[in-house]
């Protein structure tokens, strides 16, 4: 049987790890390629309801990532990210959302190299915990992506 | 139904090498919505984009997707393309197939799903895509120059130059800032005050400047090309008008020794004052604070020696308003003062001095006229000691940082003692030589090889008097760390740069960040140096961070050419992507709860809340208010609000959850 593929969605900001990701492809940097981008102009932008979607859409595991603490190219929306993240990890974590299906990193747009290393763990990490199956008790939404889309 | 166009892109084989092109856009064309799919070698070519245009007119699109590169990198083009065909530039998106895909992965079935996701994704979101019009404000074609030192002299003499407006505030009575203090200038040694004067003259007579001297920022309102400035004109008690600046008056001041801020407090000045003789205006004030009048209720001599009777006591402070298009914030920097060095003697020994009271007793204007003797008693120094890195580099002192301009300054003043005093000693304790720069290497040698300065590389642990001996006591680490002790007449500490009294209040009336030492923060530390987060404000000189003259020369000259391309244009254009707040018809007004959440959240103070009224002007709701001009589109008010009333254009709520329901 075919090793299992995580499905992966990243929710990046544009100044910085948008960037950065467009820099690893420049240095031709291969990574695992389960990794779907959401260009968003700051990781302030990022809605919980995001997260939650991308989980009912059958995420595997997501990725948030922004520009480096005081690098933030609207100053602040980092600050905003990274304090709200940990109210939705205890929030996630009374929900019963795994929080190791949420990887958080920093990654400026000088670090093409780090974008492919934060893609090639997430991704060994999400495959070693297998599919979100535990999330469809949790919602019992169609997380029947794979097939839906195979033809 | 929506009516769009997908474009695959084979960027010759940078995409089609591991991405099957004809696969992607045979797939995509099955997407419902979807009219047209093709694929084509390159995208980003005339013919390319003229396919493109037709494919517009010939199906009528109301949207685009052109899966090709980053969108860093032709987005602008396609969208451009877009808007000739009569298109609205904004329902045109990019899916990122080159760098996000092609390039980075193996030529396998995978890559080309991926490809077709990354293409599905950007057609759902194209799908509720809004047309938006780019964003215009007027200009007002005055800048304002915070800062009369040498950063703000250039920034002003090249706005004013280059024809436009320019008013200039001063905190102190004249301008010419620290470099006005200095006696020469390294590497070349010339006279500071003779290449500085000039140009505070220029100054005060250029006609498209007008100075404000003896006045602060009291705050800020608006955004760029459109800030509203008051400042505070405080009383001189000098009528400046009638005043030619004779002099009568400090001379026959009966108060005479009140320190003098411009010599360090080596001199002495009266209550009623210029601060140099070549101040810019020449114009006296009166410090209340030490005038008998003021104190005592009688005296009035100055009144009555003024032959222009320009006297005015009962001057009040004034607030000015002031309409800018620009700022060049220039306030320069400071030392670190006194009780820092304990184990120095700062302040303790009359004979330890730091590095511009140095310039001082070194400079011709100064209090010994240039003649090297020591504060205690006035004797000639025979032996100097000049510690670097008084409070720099210095973790226990809060410091970490490096003040940059303290290894040439010392150097400088080693050079000028031995020049004054031939026989004399002058040692120099240091820790690291720093000498990046044009000629700075060589007037490091030429201190040490030419004039004799020993140099001993170690720290200062402790200085103490002893029969009238300041006792220097270090080590010296290049001899094993063997312990050096000097018996020094004077000892001249480099003391750190640090920012100006006040940064951080300034900072926060103009919104500008600042770093932890208080320095303002610029908008990229290399791509963006003279710029900061606030649009319309510019950084020049040490009030960015440490610096030396010709640095902040060339940072000022770049702050005024920013403020030069700004003026340039009679109205800003603005990307839309700003956040706007749900408006609907009456009664409802809008589904804002008027929460407030989202004014703290703003890093631009964009946001404020707006009364609304009815037709008897009673106020039936607050509702956040955006400000087009100031918001950036940072999106962090959308995920803050509660009931979703605020959200991003370009970046919607409904769009990215539309890509999300792609994948």
């Amino acid at each position: 049987m075919a090793e299992f593929e995580p499905k992966v969605i990243a929710f990046v900001c544009n100044w910085c790890t948008y960037t950065g990701a467009d820099l690893t492809g420049t240095s031709r940097i291969k990574h695992a390629s389960n990794v779907r981008i959401i260009r968003l102009p700051c990781t302030g932008r990022i809605d919980f309801m995001l997260l939650m979607k991308a989980f009912a859409r059958g995420a595997d595991g997501i990725i948030v990532s922004g520009c480096h603490p005081n690098d933030c190219h609207y100053t602040s929306g980092n600050f905003h990210a990274r304090r709200r993240w940990i109210v939705y990890r205890s929030l996630l974590n009374f929900m019963g959302v795994d929080t190791r299906r949420i990887i958080f990193s920093w990654v400026s747009a000088a670090e093409g190299a780090k974008w492919a290393e934060v893609v090639n763990t997430a991704v060994k990490e999400f495959r070693a915990l297998g599919p979100y199956d535990e999330y469809k008790n949790l919602a019992p939404i169609r997380a029947n992506w794979r097939t839906e889309h195979a033809g | 139904m929506s009516r769009i166009g997908v474009f695959v892109c084979h960027c010759g084989t940078n995409i089609s090498a591991t991405v099957d092109c004809p696969g992607v856009a045979e797939a995509i064309a099955k997407m419902p919505g979807v009219v047209h799919s093709v694929d084509y070698k390159y995208m980003c070519s005339d013919p390319g984009q003229t396919m493109i245009k037709e494919a517009i007119k010939e199906h009528k699109l109301d949207g685009v997707v052109v899966s090709a590169c980053s969108p860093h990198m032709h987005e602008p083009t396609f969208r451009r393309a877009c808007a000739e065909a009569g298109l609205n530039p904004y329902l045109c998106e990019m899916a990122n197939l080159r760098e996000h895909c092609s390039w980075v992965h193996e030529k396998e079935d995978a890559t080309t799903v991926k490809a077709i996701d990354l293409v599905r994704k950007m057609v759902e979101k194209v799908k509720k895509n809004q047309p938006l019009y780019s964003i215009k404000v007027p200009v007002t074609k005055t800048a304002l120059v915070i800062g009369g030192g040498i950063a703000g002299i250039q920034a002003a003499l090249d706005i004013a130059n280059a024809g436009h407006k320019v008013v200039m505030v001063e905190r102190d009575p004249s301008i010419g800032g620290h470099m006005s203090q200095l006696s020469e200038t390294f590497p070349t040694l010339d006279c500071s005050q003779c290449i500085l004067t000039p140009r505070m003259v220029e100054v005060a007579q250029h006609p498209n400047i007008t100075l404000h001297t003896y006045s602060e920022v009291e705050s800020l309102e608006g955004f760029i090309g459109n800030f509203n400035v008051k400042i505070r004109k405080k009383a001189r008690c000098v009528d400046e008008k009638l005043c030619t600046g004779c002099g009568l008056c400090s001379q026959k001041c009966p108060t005479k020794k009140n320190l003098s801020e411009f010599n360090e407090g080596l001199g002495y000045r009266p209550a009623i004052y210029s601060p140099f003789p070549q101040a810019v205006p020449n114009k006296p004030v009166i410090d209340k604070t030490q005038c008998t009048f003021f104190l005592k209720g009688k005296c009035k001599v100055c009144e009555k020696v003024c032959p222009t009777k320009a006297i005015r006591y009962d001057q009040e402070d004034q607030i000015l308003d002031v309409e800018v298009g620009a700022i060049v914030l220039a306030t320069g920097f400071n030392v670190l003062q006194p009780d820092f060095f304990p184990e120095y003697g700062y302040g303790r020994y009359k004979d330890v001095i730091q590095g511009l009271q140095f310039e001082r007793l070194a400079s011709a204007s100064g209090p010994t006229s240039g003649e090297m003797k020591r504060p205690s008693d006035g004797k000639e120094p025979e032996t100097v000691v000049f510690i670097a890195c008084a409070g720099s580099r210095d973790e226990a002192k809060g410091l970490p940082y490096c003040s940059k301009i303290c290894c040439m300054y010392t150097a400088k003043h080693a050079m000028l003692y031995k020049h004054k005093v031939h026989h004399g000693n002058a040692y120099v304790f240091y820790m690291d030589i720093r000498s990046g720069g044009k000629m700075y290497d060589e007037f490091v040698r030429r201190a040490i090889e030419e004039d004799g300065v020993k140099y001993i590389r170690g720290r200062v642990s402790r200085i103490y008097e002893e029969d009238g001996k300041l006792i220097v006591k270090g080590a010296d680490t290049l001899l094993g760390h063997q312990t050096v002790e000097i018996k020094a007449d004077m000892v001249v500490l480099a003391s750190a740069a640090v920012a100006n009294d006040g940064a951080e209040e300034l900072a926060q009336k103009l919104h500008v960040s600042y770093d932890p030492y208080h320095f303002f923060a610029e908008a990229h530390p290399k791509l963006r140096p003279v710029e900061t987060n606030t649009a319309g404000i510019f950084l020049a000189g040490a009030c960015q961070a440490p610096r030396d003259i010709p640095e902040t020369v060339s940072q000022a000259s770049g702050a005024a050419s920013k403020v030069a391309a700004l003026f340039s244009q009679s109205e800003l254009t603005r990307e839309p992507i700003i956040a706007v707040v749900n408006r609907t018809a009456p009664p409802l007004y809008s589904t804002c709860t008027g929460c407030a959440l989202c004014v703290p959240a703003c890093p631009y103070q964009a946001i404020e809340m707006e009364d609304i009224k009815n037709r008897d002007g009673r106020v039936v709701k607050r509702a956040a208010k955006i400000n087009p001009g100031l918001c950036q589109g940072c999106g962090t008010c959308v995920a803050l609000c509660r009931v979703k009333a605020i959200d991003l254009q370009g970046f919607s709520n409904e769009q990215i959850f539309a890509e999300l329901m792609a994948l």
